[in-house]
């Protein structure tokens, strides 16, 4: 075999593996977009109940809160920023990390200090190469996170408004993750979490046609919104969480996937210049052998 | 038929029991609270502890909530936990343990958790 030939078939062998791998990997995603978006599906009661529970309060009561008043000048705002541990999912930690960073110019033009809180190693790394402040960071559980998670990230940020801004604290808390459309688009969005409006809240139970009774509070409404606030924030951190795990592995699954398609578009043509090598070296030794053939025949008819 | 009420008692990550009920007795901040059809339209506070469920074949379902709220209107019966559990998913030597542990190590949230699991065990109430 000719050195070129050589050369191909050594390449389609590598190429090969790697195809092996990226497929392995394409499968494996594809089986945990299913088991994400489980878990988005079974995450929804509560979300819907604790939505409509929010309503319920908003309506039946004109209670003011910490987490639903509108500061009059807010100067500082925190920005919770949700993006993977691991990469190979094509562009979607970038993607969510441009939302960020547009949403930041945002609010800084606006004239708000902005605190970054971040989920994900790729965020963390984002920001850490460009020596930028970064509040507080979690990472290690953004392929499956649990409930636990959320309570964790939720916790801080909490404290964080309900602190007096001259105190550190922030006057607003923006949300920003790839929410999880269908298999083929996931969207990165910004959403502001808090202050959360609470006559947009009865607005919207109204829109659905669904008419909310008085309800008795217990022990009191105050009470009450100051138990479902913060279970509120939480729920909607944890949705996000389990979107953007989903919008992940669904991003991961068709990174793979054309990763898969291209290695076997190379194996194609790199098949192809391996035939024509091997053609090549086979057409040179035929033309040796008649060439030296007729040498031969020349050299003995000259004999004669 | 005898009035029921229909009860959803979904937890944080996932639904943990629907069905038709007669009574469902829960422990809100205020003290303990029995909600039968037709009571007025509630939202009240849980307390860690265990909730009763009466349902309308007769069976009784115990469960442990840990923190949330209940809500009541219109003959619907929502128990939003952000942990529940059925008191035969409970594993009774683990939440032993677990008691053991948190008395020992004075950890008073921990305690509470463990002891509300083995009450509903026991089928308080």
């Amino acid at each position: 075999m000719g050195a070129q030939a050589k050369v191909y078939k050594r390449r389609i062998k590598s190429v090969s593996a790697t195809k092996k791998i990226t497929k392995a990997m394409e499968m494996i995603a594809a089986s945990r977009v299913v088991k994400a978006q489980r878990r988005v599906a079974a995450s929804t009661p509560y979300a819907t109940e604790l939505t409509r529970a929010v309503g319920a309060v908003a309506k039946g009561s004109t209670t003011q809160h910490a987490l639903t008043t509108e500061s009059e000048n807010p100067t500082r705002a925190a920005v919770l920023l949700i993006t993977s541990d691991r990469g190979l999912a094509g562009g979607y930690s970038s993607n969510v990390i441009k939302a960020a960073e547009e949403l930041t110019e945002r609010l800084t033009r606006e004239g708000k200090e902005v605190d970054s809180y971040i989920v994900g190693r790729k965020g963390v790394a984002y920001y850490s190469f460009r020596e930028r402040k970064v509040t507080e960071s979690w990472g290690g559980f953004t392929d499956s996170p649990t409930y636990a998670d959320a309570k964790k990230i939720a916790g801080p940020l909490i404290e964080a408004v309900l602190k007096a801004t001259a105190e550190g604290g922030v006057d607003e808390l923006h949300i920003v993750f790839t929410e999880f459309v269908s298999m083929l688009t996931q969207t990165p969005v910004q959403d502001r979490l808090l202050p959360l409006s609470l006559a947009d809240k009865a607005e919207e139970q109204e829109k659905k046609g669904e008419i909310l009774p008085l309800y008795d509070f217990e022990p009191s409404s105050e009470d009450v919104l100051d138990a479902l606030l913060p279970r509120y924030v939480e729920a909607r951190i944890y949705n996000a969480l389990l979107q953007a795990a989903a919008s992940k592995h669904a991003a991961t699954r068709r990174a793979m996937k054309s990763a898969t398609d291209n290695a076997e578009e190379l194996i194609k043509s790199l098949t192809r210049l391996a035939n024509a090598a091997r053609q090549a070296d086979i057409t040179q030794e035929i033309s040796e052998i008649v060439g030296g053939a007729s040498a031969l025949a020349d050299a003995s008819a000259g004999s004669d | 038929m005898a009035a029921e009420l229909h009860v959803e008692l979904v937890a944080a990550d996932r639904s943990v029991w629907s069905g038709a009920a007669t009574l469902v007795i829960a422990r809100t901040t205020s003290g303990d609270i029995g909600v039968m059809p037709g009571h007025q339209p509630l939202l009240g506070v849980l307390e860690s502890g265990p909730v009763t469920i009466r349902s309308v074949d007769g069976g009784t379902v115990v469960t442990a909530v840990h923190g949330g709220f209940i809500s009541f209107a219109d003959d619907k019966l929502s128990l939003l936990a952000e942990v529940a559990e059925l008191s035969d998913e409970i594993d009774v030597k683990r939440a032993e343990r677990a008691l053991e542990r948190a008395k020992s190590e004075a950890d008073a949230a921990a305690e509470r958790r463990a002891d509300v699991r083995l009450r509903a065990v026991a089928g308080a109430h």
